[in-house]
């Protein structure tokens, strides 16, 4: 199975094994780091399951909605790697994506 | 009552497993709480978000393994003893105990009630009809989902976001759907009547047979199940099925009945406490009183209270106390139109429509006395984002500036 890389806040962190048909958010949300907090459930209406990506993959990664741009700029924690985690589909071809939680708003 | 003898005492209890219940107990973890912690729940399901209900779920587009708020092991490694298909009947403040349906009792040092409520349901004849249905849990809408196959026309009551949703979601499956709303206009409780117009147009050009101001009589039947629903103008609306989404009653009848204040839900104070020791109450059952609502005592039914609430009390049980004061938002998705909201309309004096709503992208400015109390945001994630920051200044801000799309919103607050 492909991994994904998980930073807590506090640099704390692991790999797990990732289900390709799920978003990067449900794979955190599911291996038990809490706080992602994803209040919307994936549907990129909240803004709270900011993470900064690697940047190695930040071209692997599908492109930016206005939507998540604009709900990212929410943050004052936003960087040039930031993403909403529920709009990254995992796949195969991001086995070792290493992603970090950002910071609460 | 008679109480049974104790059977297990936990040091904190919460009662209802939805999203204030379950994310008071993750919290209380996350901040390191040591003691033992009971979540009771009434549904035999994992804890699970309750948005998708009404829409990804019903559309089939979302398993029910998707939706849950957690996997099935994060209960156990957290040491949160899930008490799931169970009821609390009846609740003794001075023992400190509260009485399950199944006739045990357990014991509390602190509780957490996180009922939420219950659909309300019509009283009128042939409202318990087969085929009649509400939207609240899992099983409502996997009632739902078992009968629609063989459904080809949908009535809907109730123009809320929930009957919007539904109506949505039926449309685009190919049902043919009627939405009947009581008052003159759809969201009307929530809403501003522009956003009201929007909606019941979107919902008219996509087919759905909309009516308002259009009062149930009843139910029909034919053989034992529903047929149609007539409206109190003697017109009858042909229905194979009957969704019912007319608001929920809060569920804190236990906690009322042992004494604690409130009527409309459980009345909690700036910390969510109750008027009982040691019994705290969140979510859509917690009465508050918001300054986002001018003081008024309010109950919010929304995913944000229930969760901001939840923090507010697993905070103050770790030893952070903090007034809870979090900005209402909100969402609502049918068909491409993301609705955000923010704030609370209730009260405003004037609205400013910023953006055109023939383009499908704009948003309902909330003013009250000049300054903005709410916005809803039709496919306009910036201007959601950047009113949170105008809601923030409570400055006084013009009707020309704010319905000028090329000025952002941060730019006035």
């Amino acid at each position: 199975m492909p991994k994904l890389v998980v930073t807590r806040r506090d640099g704390s962190g692991r790999a797990v094994e990732a289900d390709a048909n799920h978003s990067v958010m449900e794979i955190i949300r599911d291996n038990g780091f809490d706080e992602l907090l994803a209040l919307c459930g994936g549907s990129r209406s909240c803004g709270t399951c900011h993470v900064f990506v690697d940047p190695q993959f930040v071209d692997c990664l599908p492109s930016m909605s206005a939507e998540e741009n604009d709900l990212l700029d929410s943050s004052d924690h936003r960087r040039p790697n930031s993403r909403l985690a529920c709009q990254i589909p995992f796949s195969d071809a991001l086995d070792g994506l290493r992603v970090t939680i950002a910071l609460e708003d | 009552m008679e109480w049974p003898d104790m059977i297990e005492r936990y040091d904190i209890v919460i009662v209802g497993a939805g999203h204030g219940g379950t994310q008071a107990a993750i919290v209380l973890r996350q901040r390191g709480f040591a003691g033992s912690i009971a979540l009771i729940g009434d549904e035999v399901e994992l804890p699970y978000e309750r948005p998708p209900l009404s829409k990804e779920y019903l559309a089939g587009e979302k398993p029910f393994g998707r939706i849950l708020i957690r996997p099935e092991s994060f209960w156990g490694e957290r040491a949160i003893t899930l008490l799931l298909g169970q009821r609390v009947i009846a609740v003794e403040p001075e023992a400190h105990r509260v009485a399950l349906s199944d006739g045990t009792a357990i014991g509390y040092r602190t509780l957490i009630w996180a009922t939420g409520g219950r659909p309300r349901r019509l009283s009128c004849a042939g409202h318990d009809l087969k085929g009649v249905h509400v939207v609240r849990t899992r099983a409502d809408v996997d009632a739902i989902l078992d009968e629609l196959d063989g459904s080809s026309r949908v009535a809907v009551i109730g123009g809320g976001y929930i009957g919007l949703e539904v109506a949505a979601v039926l449309n685009k499956l190919g049902k043919s759907v009627v939405v009947i709303e009581a008052q003159p206009r759809v969201l009307s409780r929530v809403a501003g009547e522009s956003l009201s117009r929007f909606y019941e147009a979107e919902h008219r050009a996509r087919g759905v047979d909309l009516r308002t101001s259009a009062v149930v009589e009843c139910i029909e039947e034919r053989r034992g199940r529903v047929c149609g629903v007539r409206l109190a103008d003697g017109a009858v609306l042909p229905a194979d099925l009957v969704i019912v989404g007319v608001g929920i009653v809060p569920e804190a009848a236990p906690l009322l009945a042992a004494g604690a204040a409130g009527g409309n839900g459980a009345d909690v104070d700036a910390f969510c406490r109750t008027s009982l020791a040691d019994i705290y109450a969140i979510g859509d059952c917690a009465a508050h009183e918001s300054r986002y609502a001018y003081g008024a005592r309010i109950r919010l039914e929304s995913v944000q209270n229930a969760h901001d609430q939840a923090t507010v009390v697993a905070n103050a049980l770790t030893g952070q106390a903090e007034v809870y004061d979090a900005i209402p938002w909100f969402w609502s998705n049918q068909y491409d139109l993301r609705l955000q909201t923010v704030g609370l309309s209730v009260g405003h004096d004037d609205i400013v429509v910023r953006g055109r709503p023939e383009t499908r992208s704009f948003s309902i400015i909330y003013r009250h006395r000049g300054r903005v109390i709410a916005l809803d945001c039709v496919n306009a994630t910036k201007d959601y984002v950047q009113g949170r920051s105008l809601l923030r200044s409570s400055r006084l801000v013009g009707t020309e500036a704010l319905s000028d799309t090329n000025v952002p919103l941060k730019a006035l607050a």
